[in-house]
C-alpha cells in the first residue's frame, strides 16, 4: 500500500509526447500560416515538372474587377471577402489570394515569409525526427498505435467510424485506449502526411535537386511536389478541426489538462 | 459548467489566434527576432553544401520537356537609351569586363565570348515565388573565363553587375567561387537556340543552376571578384538581399 502511494501513477502522455505536441502544433500553425504567404506569391497549381503564368493550372486562386475566386480544373466558384478579392484591417481591398488573417506576416511579404517558413522547418523537422526515434525506443508507437488483427475487420472499422459521429460516445470516451480511427488517423498523420511534408518541401529546392534528384522523379517535378505540398497541407488543416472538434466534445479541459501536466493514465481504460 | 468551460476555452483560443497575429508582427519588425529567423539560411547552406558531391550537377532535361513559353520575371527591358542602342545594333559594343581581385582583369567582347568553349544546358529554372520554366541555355563556362583572368588567392566572392535598374537601384548578384567553377555556371547568351530574348537578360544572363532565379543576373555587363561583400551595394550580396529580406543563398 506504502509503496504504491510512493510511486507517482502513470502519466496518459509521456514528456517527450507532450513536448513534442506543443512544439509540433506551433510549428504547424507557423507553417502553414507562412505558407500561405508563399503561395500568395504565385496562387498557381501545376502538375509536372514546370508551370507558370503561360501553362495549365489545375488550381488558380484570381480577383477579376470586384470579386476574387477559385478555379479548380474548369470549375469557378466566387470567394469574394475570403480569397483573391478582402478587405484588410484599415477596409482596404487587397488582392492577395490569402487574406491577412491567414498569413505571416500580416501583410505580403515573401521574403519574410520565406524566413518564417525555414526556421519553423527545421524545428519541425527537428522536432519529428527526435520524436519518431525516442517514441520507437521506449515502445509508445508499438504498444499504442499497433492495430491488433481484428482492428482490421471492415466492420470494426466502420463501426468505430460510426462512434465517432455520436457524441454521447464522444462524450464518454476516455481519450486512450486508442480505437481503430485514432490509431490508423495518428499512423497517417505522424507517418504519412508530416514525413510527406518535408519530403515533397525538399523537393521544390533547387540545391536538393541536384543533391537529391530520386526525390523529382519520386514526386514527378517540382511543381506536382509543390501541388503535393499544399494538398498535404490542407489535409493536414482538416486532421486538426476534427482533431480540436473531438477535444472539444470529449472533456476537453481534462484532456488538455492531460496534455500538459501528463494526466493520470488510471483516469482512461489504460 | 462543463458548456461554460468549453465556451471559455473556444473564447480563449479565438483570442489568442488574435493575439499570436499581432503578435507575429511584432516579431517580424524586430531585427533580432528576424536575425533567428535568418539563422535558418545558414543551416541551409552548411546542410546542403554538405549533401552529396559539391559539384553535383543540378537536372538536365530532354528538348521534349521544354516549356512552351519560358516566363520572364524582374526586368524586362533595362530600358535606358544606352541598352536601346546597343541593342539595336545587336550588341557588337557590349563588354564583359572581368575587375576586383584577378591577376590579369579581362574585357571580352560578345564574339570573344562566343569563340570560347561552350556548354549548352536545359534545366529548370525555379523562381522563389513558386513558378518554374524549363529551358536550353547556351553559353561559356564561367571556370574558362576565370582560368584565364586567374584569380587572386584572396577573391572569395563574385559580383556580377547588370545594365539594369529596379527601383532606381542596379542590379547586382553574387556567388561564392564553388559555384563560380561549377561546370553548370555559365554566361549565356543563348535560349532554347536563339539569342536570348531582351525579356530574359539579352545579351548575357548569369545561370547558377542550383539556386533560385533570383540569382540569375540579367543583362550581365562585368565580373568582379572581391573579398568581401561589404562594399558592394548595401552589403548583403544581391539586390533583392539589400531590398528585402532575401537571403544571399538561395539554393532552397
Amino acid at each position: 500500500m506504502l509503496k504504491e502511494a510512493v510511486i507517482s501513477p502513470k502519466p496518459r502522455h509521456r514528456l517527450t509526447t507532450r513536448l513534442w505536441h506543443w512544439i509540433n502544433a506551433l510549428c504547424l500553425l507557423v507553417l502553414l500560416m507562412s505558407g500561405l504567404t508563399i503561395f500568395n506569391a504565385h496562387p498557381r497549381l501545376y502538375w509536372g515538372e514546370y508551370g507558370a503564368n503561360n501553362d495549365h493550372a489545375w488550381l488558380a486562386v484570381g480577383s477579376s474587377e470586384r470579386t476574387g475566386y477559385l478555379r479548380l480544373g474548369e470549375m469557378r466558384i466566387e470567394t469574394t471577402g475570403f480569397l483573391g478579392n478582402w478587405k484588410d484591417s484599415d477596409g482596404r481591398t487587397r488582392t492577395w489570394a490569402f487574406p491577412g488573417w491567414a498569413t505571416i506576416p500580416s501583410n505580403y511579404s515573401l521574403a519574410d515569409g520565406r524566413r518564417w517558413h525555414f526556421f519553423f522547418a527545421w524545428i519541425f523537422a527537428l522536432g519529428l525526427t527526435l520524436f519518431m526515434i525516442r517514441s520507437l525506443w521506449n515502445r509508445h508507437i508499438q504498444k499504442d498505435l499497433r492495430m491488433r488483427a481484428e482492428e482490421w475487420r471492415p466492420s470494426h472499422i466502420w463501426c468505430s467510424l460510426r462512434d465517432h459521429t455520436r457524441i454521447s460516445v464522444i462524450r464518454k470516451s476516455s481519450g486512450e485506449p486508442y480505437n481503430v480511427i485514432q490509431k490508423l488517423t495518428y499512423i497517417g498523420v505522424i507517418f504519412i502526411l508530416l514525413p510527406l511534408m518535408i519530403a515533397t518541401g525538399l523537393t521544390m529546392s533547387p540545391a536538393m535537386d541536384a543533391n537529391w534528384p530520386f526525390l523529382t522523379d519520386l514526386f514527378g517535378g517540382r511543381q506536382s511536389a509543390r501541388s503535393v505540398h499544399f494538398l498535404t497541407a490542407f489535409l493536414l488543416v482538416v486532421f486538426f478541426l476534427i482533431h480540436i472538434v473531438m477535444v472539444l466534445l470529449s472533456r476537453p479541459v481534462r484532456q488538455i489538462r492531460a496534455m500538459i501536466t501528463g494526466g493520470d493514465a488510471r483516469e482512461t481504460g489504460q | 459548467m462543463t458548456i461554460l468551460t468549453r465556451r471559455k476555452l473556444i473564447t480563449s483560443a479565438a483570442i489568442g489566434a488574435g493575439g499570436l497575429l499581432t503578435g507575429c508582427d511584432a516579431l517580424n519588425r524586430n531585427p533580432a527576432f528576424q536575425d533567428v529567423l535568418a539563422s535558418a539560411e545558414t543551416a541551409n547552406f552548411t546542410v546542403q553544401r554538405a549533401l552529396g558531391d559539391r559539384m553535383q550537377l543540378a537536372s538536365e532535361y530532354r528538348v521534349a520537356d521544354l516549356s512552351p513559353v519560358f516566363r520572364a520575371n524582374g526586368t524586362r527591358d533595362p530600358g535606358t537609351p544606352a541598352y536601346a542602342a546597343s541593342a539595336a545594333q545587336g550588341f557588337a559594343d557590349w563588354r564583359l569586363r572581368l575587375t576586383g581581385l584577378f591577376f590579369r582583369p579581362q574585357i571580352f567582347s560578345l564574339a570573344a565570348l562566343q569563340s570560347l568553349p561552350q556548354r549548352t544546358q536545359i534545366t529548370r529554372h525555379d523562381c522563389v515565388e513558386g513558378w518554374s520554366a524549363i529551358g536550353q541555355w547556351t553559353g561559356v563556362p564561367l571556370k574558362i573565363l576565370l582560368d584565364i583572368a586567374q584569380l587572386q588567392p584572396s577573391a572569395r566572392f563574385l559580383v556580377f553587375h547588370c545594365a539594369d535598374r529596379l527601383g532606381g537601384r542596379p542590379y547586382y548578384e553574387s556567388i561564392d567561387l564553388l559555384d563560380g567553377f561549377h561546370p553548370q555556371t555559365i554566361l549565356a547568351h543563348q535560349l532554347n537556340g536563339e539569342p536570348l530574348p531582351v525579356a530574359n537578360g539579352a545579351p548575357l544572363r548569369l545561370r547558377v543552376e542550383r539556386q533560385l532565379g533570383y540569382k540569375q543576373a540579367k543583362y550581365v555587363t562585368g565580373v568582379q571578384a572581391v573579398a568581401s561583400l561589404a562594399g558592394i551595394g548595401e552589403g548583403k550580396g544581391g539586390y533583392w538581399q539589400d531590398v528585402a529580406n532575401y537571403e544571399w543563398y538561395a539554393g532552397i
